[in-house]
């Protein structure tokens, strides 16, 4: 072993300090983080009613100041919590999780692969090999469909944000509530015996010919991963997320208080299945429609057809159907909607029955 | 040299293939560059992720962009 790599006493091998530099550079960047964060309310007080000269309490100037305030808050909440995640993620892979969940029994199994959901990586264009290479090694058809319901609707971006921007207890709510129709919805999907409705070239895919793919990963690595999730996904979603605040600031200043409560208010029987077929054809990302969200609740809307309407648009978008549509015939996609929008109705209503104001 | 990029034709397949062109340019590599977007293709390499990078029918990444030295380095 050449002396370089072993180090000495006074300097230890490069492999030993990096852990410590790391740490006290995201320490050192998370007070900077801190210390802007927590101006943002005054900056932007400043810039909307004294520097642009808006009255206070008016309709524009509530919009504005919403935009101003919201935009920066939630990029800056999004780039402290993709990177974050990002360096979980980078412990789990779709392999990893794929050996995990081969040959686990029903329900124990749905309950995994929901919570796997949430810190394996995956994107909506990765459905299709995804399916197929689980469904190959032996994963239960429900199982997967716990994985498939489960990763992006309860993804890091939506609890982030939520808790960024409505609290801890809703964050907790929407990710207890998202993992179990995640579960349920696998579950009862599994139970159906559906495998017959799976396209049948996916069963001539050879499995034997799958490759074992590993990868080592040292902490720079990691955190260079963090590093592109973070350029990756801000940079896929930051347009989502200013048309949502642009919406949300526009609900914020011009939608009368209260107005929201006839709409989406609990008393209206028929506002969460009508938010929840809403949110169908609409395709955003968490990043998009929380703003919304925001706005909404403020305006009187009830929580659980907010939340019926946000799991909707998430978990339920058309693109992904017809990604889908290639490996599944349209039998179980019907079969996955209906299941999937069944759990996000009993979401909505129960939430609107349980929580009270 | 066969080097094959998977991918259904979002983003990150597009910049993959870029990116593993430009490498294999820089290093003069004899190498043909095939993107695959065909999901039954894909389906048959294994790979749970993309897009992904396979060079003489080894998998050596998935699921992200690879940057050009790591490419650089399968082509020696």
């Amino acid at each position: 072993m050449g002396k370089e790599s072993q180090g000495n006493y006074f300097f230890p091998a490069k492999a030993n300090l990096m852990p410590y530099l790391y740490l006290s550079i995201g320490l050192v960047g998370f007070y900077l983080w801190w210390l802007v964060y927590v101006r943002l309310s005054s900056v932007s007080s400043w810039l909307t009613y004294t520097l642009l000269g808006m009255e206070r309490s008016s309709h524009l100037g509530e919009s504005v100041w919403f935009f101003l305030y919201d935009s920066p808050k939630v990029m800056m909440l999004l780039l402290l919590v993709v990177f974050g995640v990002g360096i979980i993620r980078s412990f789990f892979t779709p392999e990893k999780t794929r050996a995990i969940l081969s040959g686990k029994g029903e329900f124990f199994g749905n309950i995994l692969a929901a919570l796997l959901g949430v810190v394996t990586p995956f994107c909506s264009c990765s459905a299709v090999p995804l399916f197929i290479g689980f469904v190959a090694a032996g994963v239960p058809l429900g199982v997967t469909f716990s994985f498939l319901i489960a990763a992006p609707m309860v993804n890091e971006i939506a609890l982030g944000l939520l808790y960024g921007l409505l609290g801890w207890k809703i964050a907790a709510l929407y990710m207890g509530t998202g993992l179990s129709v995640a579960v349920i919805a696998g579950w009862v999907i599994g139970k159906l015996h559906m495998e017959k409705h799976i396209e049948e070239w996916v069963s001539d895919v050879n499995a034997s010919e799958n490759f074992e793919y590993e990868e080592r990963l040292t902490i720079h690595d990691r955190v260079v991963y963090g590093w592109d999730a973070v350029k990756e996904i801000i940079g896929r979603v930051w347009v989502y997320v200013i048309i949502g605040i642009a919406v949300g600031a526009a609900i914020h200043g011009f939608v009368p208080e209260e107005f929201m409560a006839s709409v989406m208010g609990r008393d209206a029987w028929w506002s969460v299945p009508l938010a929840t077929s809403l949110g169908i054809p609409m395709y955003s990302n968490a990043a998009g429609i929380i703003p919304v969200v925001e706005a909404l609740l403020g305006k009187g809307a009830a929580l659980g057809t907010v939340l019926a309407f946000m799991m909707s648009v998430i978990a339920l978008s058309l693109p992904e159907m017809v990604i889908l549509r290639k490996v599944l015939k349209p039998r179980l996609i019907g079969v996955f909607i209906g299941v999937v929008g069944c759990g996000i109705l009993m979401v909505g209503y129960l939430f609107n029955i349980v929580i009270q104001g | 040299m066969e080097i094959k990029v998977l991918g259904p034709g979002c983003k990150r397949c597009k910049k993959t293939e870029k990116v593993v062109r430009e490498a294999v340019a820089e290093a003069g590599a004899d190498a043909k560059v095939d993107k695959i977007t065909d999901m039954m293709e894909i389906a048959k390499y294994g790979v749970l992720g993309t897009p992904a990078v396979i060079v003489d029918a080894e998998v050596k990444s998935v699921g992200k962009i690879p940057n050009k030295e790591e490419i650089k380095s399968w082509l020696a």
